[in-house]
């Protein structure tokens, strides 16, 4: 099986708002860190796909700076693969672990595309 | 049948250099030679005597080279095993089996850095992960903040709990006249002071400091024919996990489960034989999660355990009797300290500071974000 780089996967999902995850034949396992064999068993038997980006948050920050405070959080997507994010929309210090959120592109990402997350508001 | 590497070697000198603020001008190999001249001359031993030298070192990409070079030394067995903060006690491992293999004799394990005179800025060896980097984390504060938060969450832990881990280093401070911070400190100072990262102020950051630190490890039996009493290696432990922060899989369980129970396990101790403890508090969430995960309370109770002062001068657990991360130094990486301090103990040479009748020290290293851990049982002679 021919595969390209992890990280170029990776970056493909990322230019149309989507967070890319491993998927293990073998043994089942998932992450969204794509790399050339299954960090739990070894196997390189590995299928990439794309997150439907709703998850919650596992842990969340507020990092104040002087361009002022932004958020950073882990995020736990449904697929059982966790990634970090920012959580944008409300205030960072609003952010709260447990928080249902939406992975979608961020419409300020520039040159450098990236997924950030909302609020899920009907959960 | 007991380890073969248990009681196998001591530390037979310690020494440290330009701890706080170094003198002006002053480059890492400089405070490296220092501490080095300290730690031989306190075990009664030369520059010649050494056959094994162990470094780290976010300066110096090939470090063993540099100090080598540096200090005219030209080892048969080098090591330059980078965990991060967490190295220096590995390398207190990686000694005693380099040792008792015969590959070397005298092993010198050093760490010098001027973070402090340098501006500040964390010299690091941290690569960008582009999985992260997109969210421009800054590195290390908003891993351990994340940590923090994730054991308030499932624990209940407070800020207060964390700000006793501040208050009590700082108490131990002002009992040792070469700490860096020894002003007062309250549980009130640190929850007003400054936030820079929630729930993390700084004050429940360490220090950036300059300061060198070195260690003579040789076998037990010559240990004991030298200058000052040995503190003999009973156990020791490592473990890592991950790199980055995403990849933990459980931010309120470190790899230090793993590196206590080897390091308990090679001494055939536990929690219960330890009367003092030095484990790396880069941020005031660490202690709490070490005193977990090397089995001195139940996970989820390091906040309760540490409040009332209990680790504090006076009371029933002594941690970071030097002061710590938090209030003693911190140049860049601290585990060297750890052995430095648990070794002091252990001969009764802590002055104002010291835990009476101490005889078994634990010495506990963190590298990263809350990457590697590292693990060292110390005992004095008698308790060996
Ligand atoms: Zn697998």
């Amino acid at each position: 099986m021919t595969h390209r780089p992890p990280q170029e996967q990776a970056a493909t999902a990322r230019a149309m708002g989507h967070v890319a995850y491993q998927h293990c034949e073998t043994c089942g396992a998932r992450a969204a860190f794509l790399r050339v064999l299954c960090p739990v068993c070894g196997s390189t038997d590995l299928t990439v796909h794309h997150s439907a980006g709703r998850g919650v948050v596992y842990s969340t920050t507020t990092l104040r700076t002087r361009e002022g405070a932004r958020d950073v959080s882990l995020i736990d997507l449904d697929e059982g693969v966790r990634v970090m994010g920012t959580v944008a929309g409300v205030p960072p210090e609003d952010v709260a672990i447990g928080l249902p959120v939406q992975g979608a592109l961020d419409p300020e990402g520039g040159d450098e595309p990236r997924v950030i997350f909302t609020v899920e508001r009907d959960g | 049948m007991a380890d073969p590497l248990r009681a196998a070697v001591a530390i037979a000198g310690v020494g440290d250099a330009g701890i706080g603020e170094a003198p002006p001008g002053s480059r890492p190999l400089d405070l490296i030679g220092t501490a080095t001249v300290a730690a031989l001359a306190d075990a009664g031993l030369t520059t010649r005597d050494v056959d094994g030298l162990f470094t780290a070192s976010a300066y110096y990409g090939m470090p063993n080279l540099n100090v080598g070079e540096y200090l005219g030394i030209r080892p048969r067995f080098s090591d330059s095993t980078n965990l991060g903060g967490a190295s220096f006690l590995s390398h207190v491992g990686h000694a005693a089996a380099a040792i008792t293999a015969g590959l070397c004799e005298v092993a010198l394990i050093v760490y010098g850095s001027t973070q402090r005179s340098d501006g500040g800025r964390l010299k690091s060896v941290a690569e960008a992960f582009p999985d992260e980097q997109l969210y421009a984390p800054r590195y290390p504060i908003t891993q351990y903040a994340l940590a923090a938060a994730r054991h308030m969450h499932e624990f209940g832990t407070t800020r207060e709990q964390l700000a006793e881990v501040a208050v009590a280093a700082r108490a131990w401070a002002r009992l040792n006249p070469d700490a860096f911070a020894r002003d007062e400190l309250s549980i009130d100072d640190v929850l007003g002071s400054r936030m820079l990262c929630d729930p993390l102020t700084v004050r429940d950051c360490c220090l950036v400091t300059d300061g060198a630190g070195a260690v003579v490890v040789t076998s037990t039996e010559r240990a004991r024919t030298l200058r000052r009493p040995p503190a003999v290696v009973l156990g020791f432990g490592e473990a890592h996990w991950h790199r980055n922060i995403s990849q933990m899989a459980d931010l309120t369980v470190t790899a230090a489960t793993d590196s206590g129970a080897r390091a308990f396990a090679m001494a055939g101790l536990g929690p219960a034989d330890v009367d003092v403890l030095q484990l790396y508090d880069a941020f005031t969430i660490n202690p709490i999660l070490f005193l977990e995960d090397l089995g001195f309370c139940a996970k989820g109770e390091g906040g309760p355990f540490v409040a009332g002062g209990r680790i504090a001068p006076g009371g029933a657990l002594p941690v970071n009797t030097n002061g710590g991360g938090l209030s003693y130094c911190h140049p860049g990486m601290y585990g060297i300290f750890t052995l430095i301090e648990a070794t002091r103990q252990l001969r009764g040479e802590a002055g104002d500071r010291q835990v009476p009748d101490a005889q078994v020290a634990l010495a506990h290293g963190n590298g990263a974000v809350l990457s590697a851990q590292s693990t060292v049982l110390l005992a004095a002679d008698a308790a060996a």
